[in-house]
């Protein structure tokens, strides 16, 4: 009796430290592609630095320092671009303990608060895809929706006057919403009613929305500020989202971050706690099945483009009323494409996504750092994403490069199965 | 029954859909011209060894009303009687609407439609390419979306190379082999690693984005002799250059583009009326089946992304070599998704992809153009005008598009 307890329980011991282990395991793989992509960025940095060669001349010793010299410049001013300078922080806390005086704190905040700015607009974008995936379609069209929410959300930002902010800043954003959702529809219906290709469409309907915010917001354009240049007026104060240090005018991190968060918490609801939830991933799964099982595929369509771009919208509304102000011309941000690769990365899971958004926020802030410090080019940020992608769409790669054993099961889900036809 | 009720009702559709378009030339296009306005077509173009034909000269209106007249007979003929090439037809009709925007834009003024019609064939070089990317890989079904990045690799890599041997040739040969080298990376992720191909295909549009513009602002920029390569002049064709309108749009072109003609052709046949392509295509829609009668899946695969990367690598290097003659940061611009969307238009057939790519092309053609004749309509609703005649035409006729059966799926062989 005693002795069948004691497997039971080394059995179940066992079970548990298996299970902590495989989880430990699923870790491993997307944090080894990362350093792996790192190690290659640091060959391409040292690789392109002319130092290098010049130190390679005075013999292989000076060479070598030469490059880890290089690369640690390089990479320091990445890390503390991205996540901020230890020491800095600790500095800026005594003081504010100290004296009181918070600023120099603040200040040392200033490079992680970019990450999570970054990372504002790319958890919008990246869910609006991941959605479009989840319910089989392939939403390419997220920059057009987000032209099109830019202009909306602008519109109502600055013409509407003398409103209270609780009422001004919702409104703006709800009209950001309905302008991706407008532009989602299109495609979504024209794809429900006629079977025309969804990613034809959303890339047709990109270049509409380029025109079109080009003709609106053109020098003697109806949305022009009128001084000569092509952006629009300023929004009004009312309408801004809030800040969180407004003491401190570099910092431009605002609630749209926790909104973006709130959104991610919202698809995840409703993709797996609803009935429309359900109907939107059964879709996306066998269109026929939901047929046959009462469902209208058509409105399930259409219904999630509406969502797909009042989530991209949601993207250029924060970006407008918590950053820039008003909506420059060449708006051209290329969240449409990141978007895609976020919503893949994140394995089409908003909690993935906001990780994954969060990953190249960390990215984006690092580098411009490293550009302004190290003088490596920010195009090192594409080097190292689509690395990145590549190591983590293939851990195959990775457990062969690091003689890992493969995780066990299925650990893939169907995210896009062809052109997602129906 | 139920088809044949479609097939009755697609015709009345298209019927009216003529009879619309005739509306339209006379709404959109009479009101703002007089009786006495005059247009021009002029046909010659100087430096031309064409033999001249002069130019043709007449009454705005009653080009306008000509045109209108033959869509309504055309869109009355349909309804009665009906066509049997009726999308022929439809391309006809909007022809016809385009000659008519023309015609009015053109009225007191001259406008070359042989200086168009060459406009539209050289913009459309570079997406009728990497639609014929996308046609090799997707026919084998393997989905290629990184045809951007494809295209941006061997622009990059046909400046550099081009720059440094001083040989527009070497330029494109390297163009070929770094767009072949992508094309090999996605093969191997697609195939040997059955990543999703959308995923493949998308980090190899970001790091093919990153590279090139990594290596452009180190070295290209700071060293501008590394960006300045030697270029094709144009190749008149001897007894063909002569021929009017023709000579000059066809036969008086730069290599890129003699190949971007040729590959079109080449493909289409070897598509379908050769072993490679009966097997292709197999491999395409069934490849267990095809992998029963002795086929091999994957090497078929292997072999026509690869290919299909070095097409793209060639729309590159278009772009560099015969175009504007340097590198610029992402100067691919969209043009690799709009070719994605011209396959998909021409439904993965290489000749509809040229059809499709030949409508962009117009529409960027229409830029210059326009800008020379002073059109009273802001220009970027024009500019939007292709995207938009491309979603109506997608949801009004050709709708569905069909892709090959297995089109995104790895292959595992049991």
């Amino acid at each position: 009796m005693s002795a069948k307890d004691a497997t039971h329980k080394t059995a179940k011991n066992k079970m548990q430290a298996h299970r902590s282990h495989k989880r430990w395991r699923t870790l491993l793989t997307p944090l080894m592609a990362i350093v792996t992509a790192l190690i290659l960025g640091a060959i391409v940095i040292a690789v392109t630095d002319i130092s290098v060669y010049e130190a390679f001349q005075q013999g292989v010793g000076a060479g070598l320092l030469r490059v880890v010299e290089v690369v640690a410049t390089a990479y320091g001013a990445f890390f503390s671009g991205a996540f901020g300078n230890p020491a800095r922080m600790v500095r800026g806390l005594s003081i504010w303990i100290t004296t009181g005086d918070g600023r120099a704190w603040v200040q040392s905040l200033y490079p992680i608060t970019e990450t999570l700015r970054y990372a504002t607009p790319l958890i919008f974008a990246g869910l609006a895809v991941a959605l479009g995936f989840r319910g089989g379609l392939f939403n390419i069209g997220a920059e057009g929706q987000y032209f099109i929410a830019g202009l909306t959300t602008v519109f109502v930002g600055y013409a509407l006057t003398g409103v209270p902010w609780f009422i001004h800043a919702p409104l703006a954003l709800l009209a950001g919403i309905l302008g991706g959702a407008l532009w989602g529809v299109i495609p979504g219906y024209l794809k429900a009613k006629t079977g025309a290709h969804e990613v034809i469409n959303t890339i047709m309907l990109n270049y509409i929305a380029f025109r079109f915010a080009e003709f609106m917001l053109d020098v003697g354009g109806p949305m022009a500020r009128g001084d000569g240049r092509p952006v629009s007026p300023f929004v009004q104060p009312s309408a801004r989202l809030a800040q969180f240090f407004p003491s401190n005018p570099d910092i431009r991190f605002n609630i749209g971050f926790i909104l973006a968060l709130l959104a991610a918490v919202f698809v995840y609801w409703l993709l797996f706690k609803t009935t429309v939830g359900y109907e939107i991933r059964t879709v996306g799964q066998n269109p026929r099945a939901a047929k046959y099982a009462g469902m209208s595929v058509a409105r399930t369509i259409v219904l999630t483009m509406a969502l797909s771009g009042g989530l991209a919208g949601l993207a250029a509304s924060t970006d407008i009323l918590g950053v820039i102000g008003f909506m420059p011309n060449a708006f051209s941000s290329g969240y449409g494409f990141d978007a895609i690769a976020l919503a893949l990365l994140g394995n089409s899971h908003p909690f993935g996504v906001v990780l994954a958004s969060l990953l190249f926020g960390a990215l984006q802030a690092g580098a411009r750092n490293m550009q302004a410090i190290a003088r490596v080019p920010l195009d090192l940020t594409d080097i190292l994403q689509g690395l990145i992608i590549i190591f983590i769409a293939a851990p195959a790669i990775i457990r062969a490069l690091y003689r890992l054993r493969p995780a066990e099961g299925g650990e893939e889900v169907v995210m896009t199965r062809g052109w997602g036809q129906m | 029954m139920n088809e044949n009720f479609n097939n009755t009702r697609r015709a009345r559709t298209l019927g009216i859909v003529f009879l619309v378009f005739a509306a339209l030339m006379l709404v959109l296009f009479l009101p703002g011209t007089t009786g006495s306005q005059r247009t021009t077509f002029a046909f010659d173009l100087e430096l031309s060894q064409a033999l001249p034909i002069g130019s043709l000269t007449f009454s705005t209106q009653g080009g306008l009303y000509l045109l209108a007249v033959v869509a309504v007979f055309l869109g009355a003929w349909q309804l009665a009687k009906g066509f049997k090439q009726v999308y022929l037809i439809l391309g006809v009709v909007v022809l016809m609407f385009v000659l008519a925007f023309l015609t009015w834009a053109a009225r007191d003024n001259s406008m070359n439609m042989t200086g168009m019609l060459q406009a539209t064939l050289l913009r459309a070089v570079p997406i009728t390419l990497a639609a014929l990317s996308g046609v090799m890989c997707e026919r084998c079904a393997v989905i290629n979306i990184g045809i951007e990045g494809m295209m941006l690799m061997g622009a990059f890599t046909s400046a550099l190379i081009g720059s440094l041997s001083q040989s527009a040739w070497v330029g494109l040969l390297a163009a070929l082999l770094a767009g072949g080298l992508m094309g090999a990376l996605l093969a191997v992720l697609a195939i040997r690693y059955k990543v999703n191909q959308i995923i493949a295909g998308t980090a190899i549009n970001i790091l093919s984005t990153g590279l090139t513009s990594y290596f452009g602002s180190r070295y290209l920029q700071s060293i501008p002799e590394l960006n300045r390569p030697l270029t094709f002049g144009p190749v008149p064709l001897p007894v063909l250059s002569r021929i009017p309108i023709v000579g000059p749009v066809l036969f008086t072109n730069t290599v890129p583009v003699y190949l971007m003609l040729i590959l079109v052709f080449v493909i289409h046949v070897m598509l379908f009326y050769t072993r490679w392509g009966l097997r292709t295509r197999a491999v395409g829609e069934h490849p267990k089946a095809a992998d029963t009668l002795g086929v091999n899946v994957l090497k078929t695969r292997y072999i026509n992304v690869i290919l299909g990367g070095m097409v793209a690598g060639l729309g590159g290097a278009y772009l560099v070599l015969s175009s504007v003659a340097r590198f610029d940061e992402n100067m691919t611009a969209g043009r690799g998704f709009i070719g994605l969307a011209a396959m998909i238009f021409g439904k993965w057939s290489p000749i509809g992809s040229l059809g499709a790519s030949l409508i962009f092309g117009f529409a960027d053609s229409l830029r210059t153009n326009l800008a020379i004749l002073r059109v009273p309509i802001p220009s970027q609703f024009l500019l939007m005008a292709p995207y938009l005649v491309t979603m109506i035409v997608l949801a009004g006729v050709v709708g569905r598009a069909v892709p090959p059966a297995a089109d995104g799926e790895p292959y595992e062989k049991q």
